[in-house]
């Protein structure tokens, strides 16, 4: 009976869940169209097998449980196809295909183990089920299998027990096969599968970089937003068709898995923001229907089940509420901890386009910042001619006295008006000059970057001052540009690209690693020992991959670094990027006061950064806590001048010699 | 003086033609061209009461570089009303030297415009705060100066707040068709987008005077101009150790003294004390009659 029953169960399951399929590429395809290049999706086992992995496997466990239960249900799946559903019943065949069930079934324990007790980040309800699902299909494989090897020949041949396997087998195919086309949680095969091969940042992958070394940072790879053509019909994302196709079918790969939800800064702040279910909800918009079957932890402090969306209902307020948009620091934690390589920040920002650009719905202090722009060109509002006042007794040569070139251009960015970074930047100046170091800078000409204007969706603002910054810069002459603010560096060096600006542009630390690399510095060994941690800044690290220029440069100051749990390509944001300091989402804790907790963790009594908003973030945190110094600070108090010395005086002795 | 209990902001059971008359602004601090902050606010009042039937104008120079820009700052606040219709302007062609009240005169006539708002001077050119008055006079119609808030407007009267130093407020009731001159505490504007501003429309109306009839502003051709500079404050030395005491000091506006208020007077009677006190402070000649 099961021989006749086995090839109908098997072809239906297929026929079913292949017109599923159908319709979930109709679902995916409601969004703005590329064309569709199927050829692409012979890249796809190698982004699997390669880049997927790599992430994934940052938790051995999981990938070891999801290479033993997705390679055993892949195997078993097509040896079923053609030993039970074309009948080649061949017994190595059939060996093989008992083999991949408990390979399957081995796998499908760990994930039920998992589930015993599921951690806060994961989603319950149909996941829980697939945990079951997964067994109850191994299980009924091997079982159905076993006659092949001559094994119980007789005992499946008919009757009660017949009935039964094929029940549990069915329940197995449908959650299996069926599912997988019509949405259920096995969805993420088939949307990964295609997601990975359209992904629309290909750059992240492997196959576009020929001399790719395995352990580069890939998540920095592709980190540059999307620049917004002004004069489309409407401008940025209001409903959920209006995405790319390729981002819509990127939300549906979601597995659910929480990762992103874990390193979330503003989840964990509890403002109401949760990666994972902005993802969820995106998937609900895409599909139409409300969130009151998602089973995972929602956003903090708004209830799961009362909100609903539609490909062509306004996504804000009825799906998601402006807050959770806002809340967002762009950290990129999620993106980068995302097994499938989902794109969150790339989704807010196209929202947030469409709240500013659209709906003039700007938070009222990125409003603010967003009008001083457009009237000053700094987000302070403040005269731009005063960008070098902190440096009145300097000197700072000026590039547009210097018609031959310079070697380094220094980029001041915003920071220069802010007393706290006027040191920094005062104590590079010295760093400079001690390094004999040609560089000029643009004075007054300097406009902000844009950065702060592009996070909070005003891309109109942001291109214009991209275009007017590449037209100054377009006059001089330099070698390369050094700037101290990760956001500058991030801007200048990745978005301004795609409006013709191409420079090569260093961070401060990493150019301080390279005059400590040409001994063009030298510094004195600290005094007495201390405990420093180092706070990674996500527009440097996470964004640009540099994380070991600035432990490099401690570690040429004789400093031991005493790493936070997070650091790295996890470090935890400050709560400062992404306008997400002038949104201010209301939240239950503040997002520098767990950094710092991080930091006292280590013990350190000084936290070095290496960007001015992160100095800020920081140095907000009451008293008594770890003191905050930049890099650039760190190292020009430690200078040991040659006798040449400039007259620069190292500023942290004296900061209230800075002009206000 | 008391206080008026503020009332709710009533919207117009009966919708009244109403129109900004707006002017491009520049930065404080920059310089720059963009939307004028009491203009902004008329805008904002306007949009509040009637929504996007709000109708814009403007008398300037359509050559001008920076005015478009300027002017799309205003279109651009036509978001988040009952209907999303977008801004249009008017934009009266006015050379150098012009005269904007003829033209802008014409044009509330024409397009049947009852009430007025706009700001009470402009941030560029003459910035004399006259336009208002020189409408008002102009079409016969009335004048409120320095309001923050209508509350209520019904086809016949609108009833404003007016501001007076110290956060005083003074009720009014005006008579249609009138003209507003918004206060810089009125309700800050909201934010102007760029989608809407893009979308908004310019309507160039250049046939509402005859062309014999040239608005040329005749006075200011004989004028002497020259930059303004801000004049210095005088600063009061308090010597109050008292913190309280400094405060109030700091924050005191120069109130007037020794006035009087005259109550229960006939017109005549009125108007005669009025012209001793103008004497008086030799502001009109002894001989003028
Ligand atoms: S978005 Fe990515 S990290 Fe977050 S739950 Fe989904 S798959 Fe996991
Ligand atoms: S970018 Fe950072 S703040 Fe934004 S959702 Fe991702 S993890 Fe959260």
């Amino acid at each position: 009976m099961l021989q006749t029953l086995l090839p109908i169960l098997i072809f239906a399951a297929l026929a079913v869940g292949a017109a599923g399929a159908v319709r979930r590429i109709r679902l995916w395809r409601q969004g703005q169209r590329t064309p569709m290049r199927w050829y692409r999706l012979v890249l796809m086992p190698k982004r699997y097998l390669n880049d997927l992995h790599h992430v994934v496997a940052r938790d051995k466990a999981i990938a070891h449980t999801h290479v033993a239960t997705a390679g055993g249900f892949v195997a078993a799946m097509a040896l079923a196809l053609v030993v039970h559903g074309f009948g080649w019943r061949n017994p190595i065949l059939g060996g093989l295909l008992l083999a991949a069930s408990l390979c399957m079934f081995i796998g499908a324990l760990a994930v039920n183990r998992r589930r015993i007790d599921p951690s806060a980040k994961l989603s319950k309800g149909p996941w829980q089920r697939l945990s079951k699902s997964l067994l109850a299909y191994s299980v009924g494989m091997f079982l159905v299998s076993l006659p092949l090897v001559g094994v119980a020949p007789t005992l499946l041949g008919g009757g009660v027990l017949a009935i039964v396997l094929s029940a549990v087998l069915v329940w197995g195919l449908l959650e299996m096969v069926v599912g997988m086309g019509w949405g259920g949680p096995m969805k993420h095969a088939f949307a990964g599968s295609f997601h990975l091969a359209f992904h629309r940042r290909p750059e992240r992958f492997d196959d576009n970089h020929a001399d790719a070394v395995h352990d580069v940072h890939r998540g920095s790879r592709s980190t540059a937003l999307f620049p917004l053509d002004l004069t489309a019909k409407t401008l940025g994302v209001e409903k959920p068709a209006d995405f790319q196709w390729e981002q819509l079918l990127g939300f549906d790969a979601c597995v659910q898995c929480g990762r992103c939800q874990n390193v979330c800064p503003a989840y964990a702040a509890g403002q109401p923001l949760n990666p994972k279910k902005l993802i969820q909800d995106m998937v609900v918009g895409m599909a139409g229907g409300n969130d009151a079957r998602y089973a995972g932890s929602g956003y903090p402090g708004i209830e799961v089940g009362k909100h609903h969306g539609g490909p062509n209902a306004p996504i804000v307020p009825q799906l998601v509420e402006a807050q959770t948009l806002w809340a967002c620091t762009t950290c990129r934690a999620c993106v980068e901890e995302c097994p499938m390589m989902i794109e969150h920040v790339d989704a807010i920002v196209d929202m947030r386009r469409f709240i500013t650009l659209e709906k003039g719905e700007t938070p009222e202090k990125g409003a603010a910042a967003i009008d001083n722009l457009i009237a000053t060109d700094n987000p302070g509002g403040l005269d731009n001619a005063s960008r070098l006042d902190w440096a009145a007794d300097l000197e700072m040569p000026r590039i547009q006295d210097r018609p031959e070139g310079v070697d380094v251009l220094l980029w001041l960015g915003d920071g220069a008006f802010d007393m706290r970074n006027q040191r920094t930047l005062r104590a590079l100046v010295k760093i400079l000059r001690a390094g004999g170091v040609d560089f000029a800078v643009l004075g007054d000409e300097e406009r902000d970057s844009g950065d702060v204007a592009r996070r909070l969706g005003d891309e109109a603002t942001f291109q214009r001052l991209a275009e007017r910054n590449i037209a100054t810069l377009s006059r001089y002459r330099f070698a390369r540009i050094v700037t101290a603010d990760p956001h500058s560096f991030h801007v200048l060096g990745r978005e301004y690209g795609a409006f013709g600006g191409d420079y090569r542009v260093l961070h401060h630390s990493t150019f301080i690693a390279e005059l400590f690399d040409g001994g063009r510095i030298s510094v004195e060994a600290p005094a007495q020992a201390e405990t420093v941690t180092y706070h990674d800044p996500c527009y440097l690290g996470r964004y640009n991959g540099e994380f070991a220029a600035p432990r490099q440069v401690l570690a040429a100051l004789g400093l031991e670094v005493a790493e936070m749990e997070r650091s790295g390509y996890r470090s935890r944001c400050c709560g400062g990027g992404g306008g997400a300091a002038l949104s201010d989402v209301p939240g239950k804790a503040r997002i520098p006061d767990m950094r710092m907790e991080d930091v006292r963790e280590t013990g350190a009594t000084t936290v070095a950064v290496a960007c001015p908003q992160c100095t800020a973030m920081l140095e907000g945190v009451v008293e008594p806590r770890p003191r905050i110094l930049d890099i650039a600070e760190m190292v020009a108090a430690a200078l040991v001048e040659p006798a040449t010395a400039s007259t620069t005086r190292t500023s942290t002795e004296a900061p209230e010699e800075v002009p206000a | 003086m008391p206080q008026p209990e503020p009332r709710d902001t009533a919207k117009m059971p009966q919708r009244v033609k109403t129109a900004a008359l707006v002017s491009s602004g520049r930065h404080p601090v920059s310089g720059r061209a963009g939307r004028a902050r009491e203009d902004a606010r008329a805008v904002e009042m306007g949009l509040s009461l009637v929504g996007a039937d709000l109708s814009l104008a403007h008398a300037g120079d359509p050559e001008q570089a920076s005015l478009r820009e300027s002017l799309q700052g205003y279109l651009g606040m036509y978001h988040g009303l009952d209907d999303d219709r977008d801004g249009q302007l008017s934009l009266l062609p006015l050379g150098e030297g012009g005269d904007a009240v003829p033209l802008l005169a014409a044009w509330l006539e024409r397009s049947g415009v009852r009430l007025a708002l706009t700001g009470q001077r402009a941030e560029c050119g003459e910035g004399s705060g006259m336009v208002g008055y020189l409408l008002a006079e102009r079409l016969g119609w009335a004048i409120a100066t320095g309001v923050a808030a209508i509350e209520h407007c019904d086809g016949e009267r609108v009833t404003v707040l007016q501001a007076l130093p110290q956060g005083q407020r003074r009720r009014l009731e005006v008579r249609l068709p009138c003209l507003i001159a918004v206060d810089a505490v009125a309700e800050a504007p909201r934010q102007s987008a760029f989608g809407p501003a893009r979308r908004g429309r310019i309507d160039i109306v250049d046939d509402l005077l005859p062309p014999d009839e040239s608005p040329l502003d005749a006075d200011s051709a004989d004028w002497h101009w020259q930059p303004a500079r801000a004049r210095p404050k005088r600063l009061k030395v308090v010597k109050s150790t008292n913190a309280r005491d400094r405060f109030k000091a700091a924050a005191a506006k120069s109130s007037a003294s020794g006035g009087q208020v005259l109550t229960d007077l006939s017109p005549e009677e009125a108007a005669e004390k009025l012209i001793d006190y103008l004497r008086a402070e030799k502001i009109l000649a002894q001989d003028d009659q």
